[in-house]
């Protein structure tokens, strides 16, 4: 330990936060923000009582949820030029950057975990108050915006937040696609100045100082719910 | 679209010249499994030691279980793999630190793999573990100590047997999360199933099939964990005490 070069880590600090740790954050909020939306439609497509809207959702979700999330970013990686392709009938795949795809690829792989929370908010939420949306005459759509929704989210607000600390964490695979969030920033520092020692341990800190803090702000915002409850 | 399907890729020469493509699928899933294995066993004894030890009255022994769950909770598991791989030969004496490194191909990255992942799993576990026990009512503990047992053997013999009936199906999930994150090991240079369908992509240029081979695989381990486990958790239910239905009403 002795030759532990901090300098390394002083040197490195405005590109690993500028360049890398921007990027995983705004990769966060990005499939975190979509993730919840696509989500929640999923979860409500599972809840309809049409087969032809319940089968597909649950079909996907099943299949994302029971494969690892480091392969659904290479099936996506190369996927979406092909669905590119198809969408605007061009005869070559298209080019995808790399932000356009890792954003698209965590939007849909947490959507199908998002819906799940979603799910179970929407079913903690007592079928009296669906009806009593319907019969003071609200259509579908006005009983969950107006209704359930709200609820259902302020029920689930905890748990989409650890998720999205658990989404915060799982960015860090896209050094697999050699990306530069902060991993891949550290990485590459680290490699070019042969300091892995001390830029694994760097990261490995500011992952879990942010993770573990906001962790903390979680565990109080549940005692708040509970006590209003 | 044109892309060019070629199914019959699974039979032709893997690039290693030692088998065919199919074969180099199915060692992946075989290292896949083994480290899911190994990881598991480490992961089920510490994160069981950890659990009992958040729920005993012992103040420090919650305060240890506390920290290490933070700890292993709060770093990316990529970020674990690459401290065990990278950093911690570097940090022990030199000469452990070269015969780590010295270790012959799956060894030196399969070795780091099982331990972070067990580390890692065993946080989760031992999560569990604490939710089963504190779900026990708490007549429970005093009925073992009024017989006249001590805590260790009231965790024997009345906690940890219903304990670990009540966690079985989270367990499920935690079995199948571990499987699913030995593909994190690819990145540490382990040729498991994922690496392998990405050697295979890469070689071949056959995108979707690999992919697509790769996905099935999991599915079916997946499918097999579930039925492996509800067959666990019929032949292991207590006679009309917790049937795996009464689970979901129980509380």
């Amino acid at each position: 330990m002795g030759d532990f070069d901090f300098d390394v880590i002083q040197r490195s600090i405005g590109y690993l936060f500028r360049e890398g740790m921007t990027f995983t954050l705004t990769l966060t909020a990005l499939a975190a923000g979509g993730g919840i939306i696509l989500g929640t439609l999923l979860a409500m497509m599972r809840l309809s009582s049409y087969k032809w809207l319940s089968v597909p959702a649950t079909a996907y979700v099943n299949l994302i949820r029971s494969i690892p999330l480091l392969l659904v970013i290479f099936w996506f990686y190369f996927l979406v030029p092909y669905i590119g392709a198809w969408i605007i009938g061009s005869p070559t795949p298209i080019r995808v950057g790399a932000f356009a795809s890792s954003v698209i690829t965590f939007t849909l792989f947490e959507a199908a975990y998002y819906s799940e929370i979603m799910r179970a908010g929407i079913q903690s939420i007592s079928r009296g108050q669906i009806s009593a949306g319907y019969a003071i005459g609200l259509n579908y759509w006005q009983t969950m915006a107006s209704v359930v929704l709200p609820q259902a989210f302020r029920n689930m607000v905890p748990i989409l937040l650890t998720q999205t600390i658990i989404l915060f964490q799982d960015t860090s695979l896209v050094y697999v696609l050699s990306i530069t969030d902060f991993l891949g920033a550290a990485s590459k520092v680290a490699q070019r100045d042969g300091r892995l020692v001390e830029m694994y341990i760097f990261a490995a800190l500011v992952y879990f100082l942010i993770s573990f803090g906001l962790s903390q702000v979680v565990k109080r915002l549940q005692q708040k719910i509970a006590i209003v409850r | 679209m044109n892309y060019n399907w070629n199914w019959k890729v699974f039979w032709d020469m893997a690039a290693d010249g030692t088998g065919t493509w199919g074969m180099t699928l199915f060692y992946g899933v075989l290292w896949s499994l083994a480290a899911a294995l190994c990881a598991g066993i480490i992961a089920f004894v510490l994160g069981s030691v950890l659990g009992v030890m958040r729920t005993t009255p012992n103040k420090w022994a919650v305060r240890i279980g506390n920290a290490y769950v933070e700890l292993f909770r709060n770093i990316p598991l990529l970020v674990q793999l690459f401290l065990w791989f990278f950093v911690l030969p570097e940090l022990l004496p030199k000469g452990v630190g070269d015969a780590i490194k010295q270790m012959p191909p799956p060894w030196a990255s399969f070795v780091p793999a099982v331990i972070g992942l067990g580390l890692f799993t065993a946080a989760r576990i031992s999560e569990q573990v604490k939710a089963g026990i504190q779900s026990l009512p708490r007549g429970q503990l005093f009925a073992g100590t009024a017989l006249g047992l001590t805590l260790p053997q009231t965790y024997r013999f009345v906690l940890l047997p219903m304990a670990y009936r009540i966690i079985l199906p989270p367990l499920t999930s935690e079995t199948m999360n571990l499987i699913k994150n030995t593909s994190v090991a690819l990145t540490i240079g382990l040729l498991e199933l994922t690496a392998a369908a990405r050697s295979l992509q890469e070689f071949t240029f056959q995108v979707f099939e690999a992919f697509t081979a790769a996905t099935l695989i999991y599915i079916l381990v997946n499918l097999c964990v579930v039925m492996f486990m509800r067959w666990l958790e019929k032949s292991v239910a207590v006679p009309g005490f917790i049937g795996p239905a009464a689970v979901g009403g129980a509380h």
